[in-house]
């Protein structure tokens, strides 16, 4: 019954916004469609590696086989096709390219001036008609730093100043003019919402709702319920058709998309409590959260996590920085996941997007220390795997299994090192960085970053 | 709740009793020395009481010693944060916490971030578990506060009473983007820079005649003496090279003993900052340009300034608390564009030891020097490696914290433990 009307809903709003375009040529794809093409690139064999699959599974001494932007086959001494480039990875290290399913580059881009900060829209609690691919600038110069790092899909989102602050958008880190160039083709649209101190300080400073806790989740409640009031106008028309159809609201839309469970949310929280609530809010407004974001209490709740099969993206040992973070513990990650719940590294930071493999080893090393047993085939899931599920694309990335997209880093030696760099980096398929060949490709760099030595 | 505050006296207390006549050595042990030195293999340390007494290969226990087997085990100095906010901001949003920033007034040269650290702090034992020992508590100046800022002291990490390790080490000041931002522009920062030296400069001492024109007050200018004398160094915040250029040329004309902090173009002024023999302090992550001050940033800052002589400092650049415990991240950042990992030792303990004129009692294992001495299961550099034994001041330091508290509550809890 609920399935039936939504789908009617959604089938009269896609009417509604085909009758806003009709004087206009039809498009080929909807606005805002990616626009990103793999480059079309000779098939790749990388011998002699040791391999972490990003499915629990490492191989020593193995191959891989990337064709047509896939990844083709792994195992030993496999046969090179026919024009295959062939790269001696011995003594080198392969992961899945690192997802971080937390970042503001481009939205919060380098050099920080006011206006190159675009991701909180300040000006009301609850926006989830803006979305944050608007404001990404491709040319944040950390885009490139990051990938030099092996990034190769990261999630942008919305700031964390509101409660409800926007879509966020999944970007292939590609050089690109255009976020269009960027974007994760098939990839699910994601709400971002913020739990905690950050909106009832932004708000409870203007002596505006929210400024408690309590006004948080009733800001979250009053979105919904007006969405579902919108939805149920829509129902009503569609009864009697007897008057003109009712406005369009864009950011009521999401929230319906998202109470059909076709838009993600991704919820910044810090404390259980706060997620514990959160999940009663999603049961209420029956939406799925698919990760809690910074989450540094959720090993306190590991438990309640593992059963709502909801991630955690988590820092290794960000703490203290405000009282929220102030039980921030270095095992976190590794509790979560020893429980048996989605835990995934993050960095919501552009320093930290350039080393999670680092991240990932201080996480590994405190829970090795407090006595879990943790592989590094086990921690490469932290940041490959485990990021996938937390945006929705496991489907398509996140392991290196026959059929997947070929994103693929190949590392100078163990990954969680300190020491340890990313040689090559593929993109489905096609090399995107090569340390040995790098390439300076933001515009923003180009004549103001002075890289001669003084004669 | 009687009963927590005791539990926390007592343990305070501890903190604080020095050990009695206790003698260690740790042995056969990869000695990294901190003073640029190739490491010992296979060597021993003996520490008596506050101090070391021997380093070296061949080194012979002194009966009754407690003996630590270093097979393995890599020995370094303890590690030391150039510029931190340690102590004096516990929580960095909570504000009743944080002491580290103010902008009540044009000048502070004689605010002295020492009456605000606070040894009880329970990050000080999140940072010490992972090796620092010592910090330099630096204060902080806000959006439209102070282009003098203060000064701050040495702190140890290890003891809740005797933590003053060096008063007024440093005196601070904001150039660059903050300091103009904060003045008004680049140019009247340095007028105003010009106008505190001028007025210390000629002010007599111990005046008894207020000067009604004075910018700044009798305690500041009595602070800014030992800046104009030499004895005090002057920490600059600069990163833009023409910023650097600008406080050399200060430097010179009031023959301040300079400190450059930031620096992240530098590199630009290797040899200029070598022939004055002023120390950068620096952030290896500093690696974008993240304002329009740090254009020409790059990876191998360090390493450049190095080569070409300049006594290189390594630390984080926010200097808040909760990035202490990374700081030998950072070392190994550096090492990985290019510095040598003697040297990038020497970064964070040797190099602020003597920016702050404490390398007689601090920042290597030497002889004499303060036990400040920390065993690492591995490479001090890599994240998985971690610290065996933490030593301050010859004092072995516990391994609890309020994060191993809470993890092991809830690690019991789900059944992990």
């Amino acid at each position: 019954m609920f399935d039936l009307h939504a789908a009617t809903v959604r089938l009269l709003l896609s009417l509604a916004s085909a009758f806003a375009l009709s004087a206009q040529a039809a498009p080929q794809s909807p606005p805002y469609s990616s626009t990103y093409v793999a480059p079309a690139t000779g098939p790749v064999l990388l011998r002699n590696a040791t391999i972490l699959t990003g499915t629990g599974t490492r191989l020593d001494n193995a191959d891989l086989l990337l064709v047509e932007g896939k990844v083709a086959a792994l195992g030993q001494r496999l046969q090179a096709p026919p024009q295959a480039t062939v790269i001696d990875a011995t003594g080198r290290w392969i992961t899945p390219g690192i997802i971080d399913p937390h970042s503001h580059l481009g939205g919060s881009a380098s050099p920080h001036v006011s206006v190159t900060n675009n991701i909180n829209e300040l000006t009301m609690p609850s926006t989830p008609q803006v979305w944050v691919e608007h404001a990404v600038w491709p040319q944040d110069p950390a885009f490139m730093a990051a990938r030099a790092g092996g990034v190769t899909s990261l999630l942008i989102l919305p700031g964390s100043g509101n409660l409800i602050g926007g879509r966020g958008v999944l970007l292939k880190n590609v050089p690109a003019t255009t976020y269009q160039e960027m974007k994760f083709p098939g990839a699910p649209q994601v709400l971002k919402m913020a739990c905690g101190e950050n909106p009832m300080r932004v708000y409870g400073s203007q002596r505006k709702s929210p400024a408690t806790q309590m006004g948080n989740v009733a800001g979250y409640r009053e979105a919904f319920q007006k969405a579902v009031n919108y939805r149920e106008k829509f129902r009503n028309w569609e009864r009697k058709k007897d008057s003109p159809l009712p406005d369009r609201d864009i950011g009521n839309d999401t929230l319906i998309d998202v109470m059909d469970g076709k838009i993600l949310v991704e919820f910044h929280c810090y404390r259980a409590d706060q997620m514990a609530t959160a999940l009663d809010l999603a049961r209420e407004f029956n939406f799925k959260i698919a990760a809690f974001h910074h989450a540094v209490e959720a090993y306190k709740i590991a438990p309640l996590l593992k059963a709502s099969g909801t991630c955690a993206a988590m820092w290794a040992d960000w703490y203290g920085f405000k009282l929220e973070s102030f039980d921030g513990i270095r095992e976190n990650i590794a509790i979560v996941d020893a429980v048996g719940a989605c835990a995934t590294m993050h960095s919501d930071d552009e320093t930290g997007i350039q080393h999670l493999n680092q991240e990932v080893a201080k996480a590994m090393a405190a829970g090795l220390r407090a006595g879990l047993q943790i592989t590094p085939e086990r921690a490469v899931t932290w940041m490959t795997a485990n990021p996938a599920r937390a945006v929705g694309v496991f489907d398509k990335v996140g392991s290196l299994e026959p059929g997947k997209q070929a994103d693929v880093v190949v590392w100078n030696r163990y990954p969680f090192s300190t020491y340890a760099k990313a040689d090559l980096v593929f993109i489905d398929g096609a090399l995107r960085h090569d340390r040995n060949r790098p390439v300076q490709d933001s515009d923003f760099v180009i004549g103001t970053n002075q890289r001669q030595e003084q004669k | 709740m009687i009963r927590i505050t005791q539990l926390i006296l007592v343990t305070a207390l501890s903190a604080a009793l020095p050990a009695l006549a206790a003698t260690t050595a740790i042995v056969n042990a990869t000695i990294l020395v901190g003073d640029n030195s190739a490491p010992l293999t296979g060597a021993t340390l003996v520490m008596r009481d506050r101090l070391i007494v021997a380093v070296g290969r061949g080194v012979a226990v002194p009966p009754g010693a407690t003996v630590i087997d270093g097979a393995g085990k890599t020995v370094t100095p303890g590690m030391f944060a150039a510029s931190s906010a340690i102590g004096a901001s516990e929580i960095t949003a909570v504000s009743g916490t944080n002491d580290r920033g103010s902008s009540h007034k044009r000048y502070s040269a004689a605010l002295d971030m020492a009456d605000a650290f606070n040894p009880l702090s329970v990050s000080i034992p999140v940072a010490r578990v992972d090796g620092i020992t010592r910090a330099l508590v630096s204060p902080l100046s806000r959006t439209g506060g102070r282009v003098l800022v203060g000064m701050g002291p040495v702190v140890s990490l290890g003891s809740a009473t005797d933590w003053l390790t060096k008063p007024r080490a440093a005196m601070f000041a904001e150039f660059g983007e903050t300091g103009a931002g904060n003045s008004g522009t680049r140019a009247t920062m340095m007028l105003e820079m010009r106008e505190a030296f001028e007025e210390a400069r000629s002010a007599a001492p111990a005046k008894n005649v207020p000067n009604l024109d004075s910018l700044l007050s009798q305690l500041d200018l009595a602070a800014l003496r030992p800046v104009l004398q030499g004895q005090v160094p002057l920490v600059a915040s600069a990163d833009r090279v023409s910023d650097i250029q600008a406080v050399l040329r200060l430097a010179r004309q009031y023959k301040l003993r300079l400190v450059i902090n930031g620096g992240a173009e530098a590199w630009m002024v290797a040899r200029e900052l070598a022939a004055a023999k002023v120390p950068v302090i620096l952030d290896p992550d500093v690696v974008l340009p993240v304002n329009f001050e740090s254009l020409a940033s790059r990876p191998d800052n360090a390493k450049l300034l190095h080569e070409a002589g300049v006594m290189v400092v390594l630390n984080a650049s926010s200097g808040e608390v909760q990035t202490l415990r990374n700081l030998r991240q950072l070392a190994g950042h550096a090492v990985n564009n290019g510095l040598d990992p003697a040297a990038a030792l020497a970064a964070i303990t040797l190099n602020p030891a003597k920016v702050y004129g404490i390398d007689k009692q601090l920042g290597s294992l030497a002889a004499g020097k303060l036990a400040d001495v920390v065993v690492w299961d591995g490479d001090p550099f890599e994240m998985s490696s971690h610290p065996s034994a933490v030593f301050i001041s010859g004092e072995r330091m516990s391994t609890t914290t309020r994060q191993s508290g809470l993890r092991d509550k809830y690690m019991r809890m789900h059944g992990l433990k």
